[in-house]
């Protein structure tokens, strides 16, 4: 299996992160925020390749066929579905803050400090 | 009886679901009494799985989904007695904050309680799963709903700020554990805790397993709001209602504690169990600053639930620094400090409320004086600040008794006065907040204090006597922890049975029944230097608190070569608790790197 998956993933990750502290867009941040939990379906789906093998339906295929792992499959499912939950809340806070100050720049909504 | 392991779990969340779905059907007190309903329910079910748990390791396997030849093949419930003890606080506070809740919150009360609901049952299946990926998915629902909590009155500026600032930093922190989560199913092709642990146990260990340890390790401890991690907290904290708070506070933040040793004791103690110095020290190390930091930036609040909130972190630390010690003695007395500090930090948030909800102000400045119209409320406050030093069999004092001994065993006997100086000045914070408040003493003004803005008032006339009450009886149940007879002997038997890798695997996989103890019910007797420490933890309170309130009686020249000395390092710390999201997850990042560097260097 080759290393390429996992430098993508950890690549993914780290310029979600770069977007995330340099943000000027609570909109952006959030699309950031997205691309850094997508490193993690990279990576798991990396995690769960098999050289070879076949999607992981058994339905009428003969014992022992090869097949990719199906629990990092279900893995990225739940991650995804857990993960567009924490999106609609960050865009739905964001949303609020333009309604209140036609603004999304993180930096101007701070009111706590110090 | 493992037919009620998920009942703590299930109930709550039934509650939620049955409130969501009766949405514009129901009246606020049908709603309110599902919630209470499910809550108590769960409450009364922890405790009954606590109790069992002291005699065995419950276990139960969903879908009977059992392990086959000591493989584990389905998710599983594995309850340990400092698990269900998690469990008991977090259902029993959330049954504490509904009550509180019941007049003090008014507008979107249904909407609160079903994220009440969802968050107490995300918080019991966090501490009772015995699976990796069954923990990630809890931690991230319990996550979803304390930065909806956070973030509950979105009509204010700040509020919003809270609440982004909480969900961006908790997310990331999130990831970095799947992306650990999915670097160890790829070396051992498990999720079961225990499976985990014993696969890793055979091999040895090399960069990945550094790389994971690392990631789950900052995704905890951003949730444990532990230093460079820590900083959405107070500003989740400034801007929550009360009864969140004391959830966020009690609770929320010791399960990031109890998520990192978990997995530390059930999978990485395995491969690294032989470097144990080296994550020891560095454990010690992030407590002890994050123990500094919280209490002295404590210090410089004006805003009553900011300054709680940065006395939790410095808490927060100090159980850092106890779990750090990698020792029974240790880990029991955290266990005890939990129970202790979850109570009383608890009731202090719900004090102010109180003070909230009667002044519509929560600044310590401009309630200068005010509070002598509450004069139950004030002896609670004070009650709680005290309870927090760790004073000789008052409040916190078996917690740090314990942590004590663990330092003495391991001979890091600097460790100890430096946990009490730090609860010391963040006990100061507090005592200093509650005589400028309920006693008038002290100059109203104090150029220190950092400002904020005021926060919006419950919208109509709560009803004081009851929330008194609640928080009274927090407050009180947290005085006792320390004269409880036996329980931190039960503490330090579950810390045993936490930090029992192969025993916890045998269970788990094999259906062994655990080595049981029979355990005294006594007072657990105390070394003279906890006394000690307990003393000094004391004075350095009354010298610092003191010292806020009086400084200005203190000679001129004294004050400015004090403030010439102390005045640079705190204006820096102030101006890097920035409040700006970006500044947040860039300190996540370095904290990231400097955790993974120093080990990557160590754990060879």
């Amino acid at each position: 299996m080759s290393v390429l998956p996992y430098l993508v993933a950890g690549w993914i990750c780290v310029i979600g992160l770069y977007g995330i502290v340099t943000s000027r867009d609570l909109i952006h941040l959030a699309l950031c925020l997205t691309v850094t939990q997508s490193s993690t379906y990279v990576l798991l789906l990396a995690v769960g390749y098999v050289q070879g093998g076949g999607p992981p339906i058994f339905k009428g295929v003969e014992l022992g066929t090869t097949a990719v792992d199906p629990v990092v499959q279900s893995l990225t499912l739940t991650d995804i579905v857990v993960s567009v939950t924490v999106l609609a809340l960050i865009l739905a806070l964001a949303l609020d803050v333009h309604s209140e100050i036609e603004t999304m720049d993180p930096d101007r909504i701070v009111e706590l400090q110090g | 009886m493992s037919w009620m392991l998920p009942l703590p779990v299930v109930l709550p969340l039934l509650a939620a679901a049955v409130n969501a779905a009766l949405d514009h059907v129901t009246p606020r007190w049908a709603h309110d009494s599902v919630t209470v309903a499910g809550l108590a329910s769960s409450f009364v079910f922890s405790i009954l799985i606590m109790v069992d748990s002291m005699s065995g390791e419950p276990l139960h396997w969903f879908s009977g989904w059992t392990p086959r030849g000591g493989v584990a093949i389905g998710i599983g419930f594995a309850v340990d007695p400092l698990g269900a003890g998690m469990a008991v606080l977090a259902s029993g506070l959330a049954l504490a904050a509904v009550l509180y809740s019941l007049t003090y919150i008014e507008t979107e009360s249904r909407n609160y309680d079903i994220l009440i609901g969802a968050f107490g049952g995300a918080m019991c299946g966090f501490a009772l799963t015995g699976d990796l990926f069954n923990m990630f998915v809890w931690f991230e629902l319990m996550g979803v709903a304390a930065y909806a909590l956070a973030g509950f009155k979105v009509s204010e500026l700040g509020n919003l700020q809270g609440g982004i600032n909480m969900a961006v930093t908790n997310t990331v922190g999130a990831y970095f554990i799947l992306i650990g989560v999915a670097l160890l199913y790829a070396r051992t092709g498990a999720l079961n805790l225990a499976q985990i642990g014993r696969t890793l146990a055979g091999q040895h260990a090399g960069g990945v397993e550094i790389v994971a340890l690392t990631l789950i390790l900052v995704g905890f401890l951003v949730k444990a709001a532990i230093v460079p991690f820590h900083f959405w907290l107070a500003d989740a904290h400034a801007v929550a209602p009360a009864p969140v708070c004391l959830l966020f506070s009690g609770v929320m933040v010791e399960l990031g504690l109890f998520g990192a040793a978990r997995v530390y004791w059930t999978i990485f103690d395995a491969p690294f169990g032989a470097h144990q110095i080296a994550i020891r020290n560095v454990l010690i190390v992030f407590g002890l600053v994050t123990a500094f930091v919280g209490a002295v930036m404590a210090f410089l609040q004006s805003h009553l639930k900011r300054l709680l909130a940065y006395s939790t972190i410095s808490h927060a630390g100090m159980m850092l620094a106890g779990v750090g010690l990698l020792d029974s003695k240790s880990l029991g007395g955290v266990a005890t400090l939990v129970l202790s500090h979850g109570l009383l930090k608890g009731g202090l948030f719900l004090a102010c409320g109180v003070l909230l909800a009667q002044f519509k102000q929560i600044d310590e400045l401009r309630l200068f004086g005010k509070g002598r119209a509450l004069p139950v409320l004030g002896v609670l406050f004070g009650l709680g600040a005290v309870g927090l030093i760790g004073l000789p069999y008052v409040g916190s004092y078996v917690g740090h008794a314990g942590i004590d001994e663990g330092a003495t065993l391991a001979h890091l006997t600097w460790v100890s006065p430096l946990l009490m100086l730090a609860a010391g000045i963040s006990s100061a914070a507090i005592l200093r907040a509650g005589a400028r408040v309920f006693l008038g003493w002290g100059p109203s003004h104090d150029w220190l204090l950092s400002q904020q803005p005021p926060e919006d008032p419950p919208e109509r006339d709560a009803r004081v006597p009851l929330m008194v009450a609640i928080t009274g009886v927090v407050i009180v149940l947290g005085l006792v922890v320390s004269i409880v007879p036996g329980l931190s002997q039960r503490a330090e038997y579950g810390a045993e049975r936490f930090r029992d890798r192969a025993g916890y695997a045998e269970r788990v996989l094999h259906g062994k029944p655990m080595k049981t103890k029979v355990l005294p019910y006594a007072i657990q007797p105390t070394t003279g230097e906890s006394v000690v420490y307990g003393i000094g933890a004391g004075l350095v309170t009354l010298l610092f608190a003191a010292f806020g309130l009086w400084r200005n009686r203190l000679s001129d020249a004294w004050r400015t070569s004090a403030g010439r000395v102390a005045g640079p390092p705190l204006a820096v710390l102030k101006e890097v608790h920035s409040g700006v999201i970006g500044d947040y997850v860039m300190w996540i990042t370095l904290g990231t790197a400097l955790l993974g560097g120093v080990w990557a260097l160590t754990l060879r």
